[in-house]
């Protein structure tokens, strides 16, 4: 417990605390004036503004598209199931830089639709929406359709049985059992969205701007740190207030439900009806999860002769020092490194948070572990540089320190996917082996350890594809020298150009095709589906 | 003494779920405390097993005083009420689990699960996977798992607690041999009497964390020390008179008492094998309410005019019908002056 707790002490909270208290510390007096000046700009409130609605919007779209795909992938069995199960996921852990860009190839100048109607969407709020769309349907697929698939169909084959007609049946019984499940995604898809960084950096242009990236703008071209500052606030309140309703729901679904499995409850879909949601939801999946990724892949292949991936291992001079290949490389060792910190502490945390007496401050760290999703990264990657760059704690030329930031993002899907399953390990079964006489030590090895293995396996996978498309805080503190792929693909977006967009769709593609990987490799690994994620 | 309790008390939030338990248990002692749900048994056993720390007394293991010392190291095996077998682990991995813990050579732990599967009756399933074993099969598992370390103290809580009646017979008399053959000091909990009189040498009767009477099984059976116990072990014909000289005065009129029974307001127990059912015009008068079969006997709930009712056995030939009315006479040999009940 000490351990997950100094590590929240020292590479998030002092971070977060240093920047907030550079840009509001006026010699060395509080400014809390700054706050309302701030605040009443027309600017900052636009911004603000513009947040809030985009992302209940992008909510409230997500909601509306993936319900269908959760009741499918709940209750229909169809060939292909479970392979379409774990392509569904990947856009959840693709980075979002990557996301951008596969929609910017498809809706942007040039793309795929401008081709082929002259439809550009790229300068309009629906390319950030869809975007959201495609990255978080895996987020109410997971949760609704997980708790979905375990209902007890005879429930509701009860309710039939007293006189409810299908429809009654499900709004009185199946719905409300949902529900908690339901607004926990919500919240969920409204918490990444609302401090969506990356996908509007690229598909935002100059128009559109959340506060994450306001905050970016703030810290790196104006220089207003006070600014910057104040926003973040801003955006910790937001965001606190999000998380505890979040834990609150996540609570409710905890309350005893009739669960069964999964396996039992699906069968082919029957009649017309039921056939026609099946084609819908697949046609949907094809044309706003596959499509993109497809352009993708294809604008990157545009060149002859792999010319944009043969680029990549020239070194250009101007935009790295080094060639693009090698970012491959970095990010990869960065992953790792940040994987290996993710899962010590979360899984130190989690085994803390799991035990039995847990007293309530412990508890109220559950919540706190969740905060580095929605604290701007962007505040994080800057605050590592004010604040771990004098003694005692000089990691400014280190090469640790991205993988540090990489970990904070980490650990909370660490800390979700083991929670449940060491919460389900049976007391006893450690006291059982106690009194056969195994040191505690021994006990979490010999009954934990294979118990939770595939958890941990499931957990690093996550901790892995998450660190691997890290970008904003990465882009504050990777090197010049020592990009990571997003902070790359960023880069060579950010330059005019088309070997440049073809460069940045073929490092992209890459990336792509490394997070599928890691995810399609957990999915066989992955047994119990009920998990956050 | 092997195991000695003084004293030992454990509070959950205010309340005392051991209230200052005094408890011995001799080398090679079968003891078993029986109680009813909530009366602080298990916590016992955790207690002596270093699974619960005391919120007072001590706990001595040979004499010595086991404060602080951590449950891997008192050297104790317990066996968990469902059994609590390792799920990732075969048969075998889970009797040798202890061993492995104390540091033993593959060959020495080889050699101790197949005289240990042999010793509970399944030999040669040290490769079968946990999950393909009936409930009974898994009771031995556990039994060979908690035996194997060879602890000084065997502790089991609820041992046959979830078997069905046939079986639960069956191992009764199987433990006890066993116990008495290997020489095992064994202190066991359980709620079912039948359990506990078939397995121990002494019976612990306990109540709200205290214990309410010790002694042998036919010393608990025949003597029950209070209302609280009578009750417990099934006995209803309870009731409140006054002891004078060898009679008691109660609602049932005059009862006779066996020689020297203490004198004064008493609470008496009849039990239904002293209840006789003579000629209608004869005795206490009373109605017979129901009939209840109970293979060896028939229990006969009988309603006088105007005191509770009562229950007698008789042979089933001679039992009377629903709505019969018949006489009652009570047999000395068969009654109980019960003492004050212990009340917490």
């Amino acid at each position: 417990m000490a351990l997950p707790v100094a590590f929240f002490a020292v590479f998030f909270a002092w971070p977060v605390a240093a920047i907030v208290a550079r840009g509001l510390k006026v010699d060395g007096a509080w400014q809390f004036g700054r706050i309302l000046d701030v605040v009443a700009q027309d600017d900052i409130r636009h911004v603000l503004w513009f947040t809030t609605w985009q992302a209940l919007a992008s909510t409230a779209l997500t909601l509306l598209i993936a319900l269908p795909g959760a009741y499918v992938f709940a209750r229909f069995d169809f060939p292909g199931k479970q392979v379409l199960r774990a392509v569904v996921t990947v856009p959840f852990v693709l980075p979002t830089v990557v996301v951008g860009t596969a929609f910017l190839a498809l809706l942007g100048r040039g793309g795929l639709l401008d081709e082929l109607w002259g439809v550009r969407l790229d300068t309009t709020v629906w390319a950030i929406l869809l975007a959201h769309v495609f990255f978080n349907y895996a987020v109410v697929v997971r949760t609704v359709g997980g708790l979905w698939g375990q209902l007890d169909p005879r429930q509701e084959e009860a309710a039939r049985m007293l006189g409810a007609s299908p429809l009654r049946a499900w709004r009185k019984v199946t719905l409300p059992a949902l529900a908690p499940a339901v607004a926990a995604a919500a919240l969920m898809v409204f918490l990444f969205t609302f401090t969506s960084f990356g996908v509007v950096q690229i598909l935002g242009g100059p128009t559109f701007s959340t506060l994450e990236v306001e905050i970016y703008r703030q810290t790196s071209e104006i220089f207003d740190l006070s600014t910057a500052a104040v926003l973040t606030i801003v955006q910790f309140v937001a965001v606190g207030a999000i998380l505890a309703v979040h834990a609150w729901t996540v609570r409710r679904r905890e309350t005893a439900l009739r669960l069964v499995d999964a396996g039992t409850t699906a069968r082919r879909p029957r009649g017309r009806g039921q056939w026609a949601l099946l084609a819908g939801v697949l046609a949907t999946i094809a044309v706003l999860l596959l499509l993109p990724l497809a352009v993708l892949v294809q604008r990157s292949l545009d060149a002859p002769d792999f010319g944009y991936y043969r680029a990549l291992t020239h070194e250009d001079g101007g935009t790295f020092l080094v060639p693009p290949i090698d970012t491959i490389g970095n990010s990869l060792q960065y992953a790792l490194a940040a994987t290996a910190i993710a899962v010590l502490i979360g899984a130190l945390a989690a085994a803390a948070l799991a035990r039995r007496d847990a007293g309530r401050l412990v508890r109220g760290f559950d919540a706190l572990l969740m905060l580095p999703l929605g604290v701007s990264a962007v505040t994080v990657g800057f605050g590592f540089l004010i604040a771990l760059d004098e003694p005692p704690l000089d990691l400014r030329s280190s090469w640790i320190l991205v993988p540090l930031a990489q970990a904070l993002v980490g650990v909370p899907f660490v800390v979700r996917t083991m929670l449940p399953v060491l919460r389900a390990v049976d007391g006893r079964l450690r006291e059982a082996a106690a009194v056969l006489g195994a040191s505690p030590w021994r006990v979490w090895r010999e009954v934990d350890l294979p118990l939770v293995r595939r958890a941990l396996l499931v957990a690093a996978g996550f901790a892995f594809a998450v660190s691997l498309g890290e970008f904003g805080a990465t882009v504050f503190i990777a090197r010049p020298d020592n990009p990571t792929l997003p902070v790359a693909v960023a880069r060579l977006l950010g330059r005019p150009g088309d070997l440049n967009y073809g460069q940045a769709m073929a490092l992209s593609t890459i990336l792509m095709v490394v997070c599928a990987v890691a995810l399609l490799v957990l999915e066989r690994l992955r047994t119990d589906r009920t998990g956050e994620f | 003494m092997l195991l000695s309790l003084q004293d030992a008390t454990v509070r959950f939030g205010g309340r005392a779920v051991l209230d200052a338990v005094g408890l011995d248990v001799a080398e090679h002692e079968v003891v078993c405390v029986l109680g009813p749900s909530g009366s602080g048994k298990s916590t016992l056993l955790r207690a002596v097993a270093g699974l619960q720390s005391l919120s007072g007394g001590r706990v001595l293991l040979d004499g010595r005083d086991q404060t602080g010392v951590p449950a891997h190291r008192r050297e104790v095996g317990l066996m968990f009420q469902d059994h609590q077998l390792f799920p990732q682990r075969d048969v075998g991995g889970n009797v040798a689990f202890g061993l492995r813990m104390h540091g033993a050579s593959k060959t020495q732990q080889g050699e101790r699960v197949g005289e240990l599967l042999e010793l509970v009756g399944l030999p040669g399933a040290a490769r079968r996977a946990v999950a393909s074993l009936s409930g009974g099969e898994q009771q031995r598992v556990a039994l060979a798992r908690a035996l194997a370390p060879s602890p000084r103290l065997l502790m089991l809580d609820e041992p046959l607690g979830q078997l069905d009646r046939s079986l639960r017979e069956r191992l009764v008399v199987e433990l006890r041999e066993l116990f008495g053959q290997l020489g095992t000091t064994v202190l066991a909990v359980t709620h079912d009497q039948g359990e506990a009189f078939a397995l121990a040498d002494r019976v612990v009767v306990m109540r709200d964390g205290r214990i309410a009477q010790s002694g042998t099984p036919l010393d608990v059976w025949q003597r029950p020390a209070d209302e609280f116990v009578a009750r417990f072990l099934g006995f209803d014909n309870v009731v409140e008179g006054t002891v004078t000289a060898e009679a008691a005065d109660t609602p049932w009129g005059k009862v006779p008492v066996p020689e020297g029974a203490p004198q004064g307001p008493r609470t008496l127990l009849v039990r239904p094998a002293g209840v006789r059912l003579v000629p209608a015009d004869e005795g206490l008068r009373c109605t017979v309410a129901a009939r209840t079969f109970r293979g060896t006997h028939v229990a006969v709930h009988l309603q006088p005019e105007d005191a509770p009712r009562l229950e007698a056995a008789c042979a089933l030939r001679e039992a009377p019908g629903v709505g019969d009315a018949v006489g009652v006479e009570f047999d000395a040999a068969e009654i109980v002056v019960l003492g004050p009940e212990a009340r917490p």
